[in-house]
């Protein structure tokens, strides 16, 4: 009988699991009520619902930005995740405007205290998104889809196990938010992380995700799952497929259903 | 594509002409018509002297002027640097210490909303006529330094205060790395102000002193001319507070511009 060394969990053992969590608001605005889901190792799961549902903040709640009013987060190996252990994309790039590409994109090194060596882990970064071109531009100088992608570039720069994306392409035209999602996939597949990746858009979850999972609108309950049983890699041909198509209209339908349902 | 961003940098040179050409004209025309009425009307100098006059005086009394200027600019400048190390000082420990902010922000505010004209009998009686005046200086340029830069800290974007958080950043990480590059151009913008209050501070200080029967400053010469009916003189030592008033704005506006040009929209537009 082979014992498993301590790092090598089960392969299935959920990275970070929530079990029953409320979040309340001080505006007495209930945003979860009893939210239970678990994130699996090296999995891409979409949380998908209306805006307002309180997909954000299953987020901040898993970065440990903000705490449950009642219920667990529990992590496989630690109790709170170590600031390397999470990467966080925004809604917008939320970049510093006053600080160039690789400034933004070394600064979750710089504040870990780890500078000196950060050199080749920014270029390697941003060799990934194909921002070496660009790095020392400012924020203000890159479209939409670039500001994204160092945005991304940052997220990644610590090597983080879980990536955790708020709608990161809803401000985006479609065409560059189709790319995003091809590269997102490619890094998704080269590199072996687990990504949660929150959006109100059932193509866009059904096109990325291993499984989605359909939020209720406020309070926000994960009301249905499904998973997508499509092969990667994925491109333009899965995404004008019958499969593509009866898999978002499942999606649609179950989403339909949470809406109706009486809160 | 090149010709059509090629005819928008001419029109936008002829723009920038215009944008100089105009008022230069305007003031020339303005000054020929002054001296035209002077000469013609026969007004005495006494009472509106020319322009031409005044240029005169300004050169022959260039030694005993120039002297006065270097009193007022020097208690300008130094007030405005005070007013800058507390305006900005006092934003930082307010922004760190709540309890701090509200013990103090009311008496800036008083202080602030009490015109200066009315607490500088009070001040030269207190303090020495010299730090008196600098007191008056301070007072006026520190107050929209303070609140500028106060704006400026609280309007950090939640999300990268967020992301800070995250990577587990020190209080003193958040603020140098996060809060003051981000209160910048507000803090910019404040010192624009201050600099340009700064000067009105110590010319205010100098009136009100200078009736006291000291002082040296631009404003008192000023004072002191109006007594002797030394009008062109009065007009000159008015001309070179205007000036200075001018080149302290265009000073800070630079140094704003060469701070910000690389990222902050104003900067940018004002490129355009």
């Amino acid at each position: 009988m082979k014992i498993p060394a301590a790092s090598s969990a089960p392969r299935n053992h959920p990275i970070v699991t929530l079990r029953s969590v409320c979040k309340l608001f001080d505006t007495g605005v209930v945003a979860l009520d009893g939210l239970t889901l678990d994130v699996r190792p090296g999995e891409f799961v979409s949380l998908l619902g209306p805006s307002g549902c309180g997909k954000s903040t299953v987020l901040r709640l898993i970065a440990g930005l903000t705490q449950p009013t009642s219920g667990q987060i529990e992590w496989l190996q630690r109790t709170q995740p170590a600031g390397d252990a999470v990467g966080f994309v925004f809604q917008e790039p939320t970049l510093m405007p006053w600080a160039t590409v690789r400034a933004n994109v070394t600064l979750p090194l710089k504040l870990q205290g780890l500078a000196a060596t950060a050199q080749p882990r920014v270029e390697a970064a941003l060799a990934r998104v194909g921002l070496t071109a660009f790095a020392d531009s400012y924020p203000r100088e890159l479209s939409g889809g670039m500001k994204m992608r160092a945005s991304i570039a940052r997220a990644l720069v610590t090597e983080p196990r879980l990536l955790l994306m708020d709608e990161p392409f809803a401000a985006l035209d479609e065409i560059t938010r189709f790319r995003l999602n091809n590269d997102l996939l490619a890094l998704w597949q080269s590199l072996g992380k687990t990504v949660v990746f929150v959006t109100h858009s059932v193509f866009e979850s059904v096109y990325l995700s291993q499984r989605v999972l359909v939020m209720t609108p406020r309070p926000g309950r994960i009301c249905n799952e499904l998973s997508i049983d499509a092969p990667y890699p994925r491109d333009e041909r899965f995404r004008t497929s019958g499969t593509y198509v009866e898999y978002c209209r499942q999606v649609s339908e179950t989403l339909s259903r949470a809406l109706a349902e009486p809160p | 594509m090149s010709v059509r961003s090629g005819k928008r940098q001419t029109r936008d040179y002829e723009d920038r002409a215009l944008r100089t050409l105009l008022p230069v004209s305007v003031l020339a025309l303005a000054l020929m018509l002054w001296q035209g009425v002077v000469w013609l009307a026969q007004i005495p100098v006494y009472l509106l002297p020319g322009p031409l006059l005044v240029l005169a005086t300004l050169i022959l009394d260039w030694p005993l002027l120039s002297a006065s200027l270097l009193v007022t600019l020097s208690t300008t400048v130094e007030g405005f640097l005070l007013a800058t190390l507390g305006g900005v000082g006092l934003a930082i420990l307010f922004n760190q210490s709540r309890l701090i902010e509200y013990s103090f922000y009311p008496f800036a505010v008083i202080l602030q909303v009490t015109p200066i004209v009315a607490i500088a009998p009070l001040l030269l009686i207190y303090l020495p006529q010299q730090a008196a005046v600098l007191a008056c200086a301070w007072i006026v340029a520190f107050f929209p330094i303070l609140a500028n830069t106060t704006l400026g800290l609280n309007s950090v974007d939640r999300n990268l205060s967020d992301l800070f958080r995250l990577y587990g950043a020190t209080r003193s990480q958040v603020l140098w790395e996060l809060k003051l590059p981000a209160a910048l151009p507000h803090m910019l913008a404040g010192l624009r102000i201050g600099g340009g209050l700064a000067l009105i501070g110590a010319v205010v200080a100098e009136i009100v002193a200078g009736s006291a029967g000291a002082g040296s400053g631009l404003a008192y010469r000023i004072i002191e001319s109006g007594y002797r009916l030394n009008i062109p003189r009065l007009f000159a030592a008015l001309f070179l507070l205007s000036l200075s008033g001018i080149v302290i704005f265009f000073a800070l506006s630079l140094v704003s511009h060469l701070f910000l040009r690389r990222w902050h929209e104003s900067a940018i537009m004002a490129e355009l």
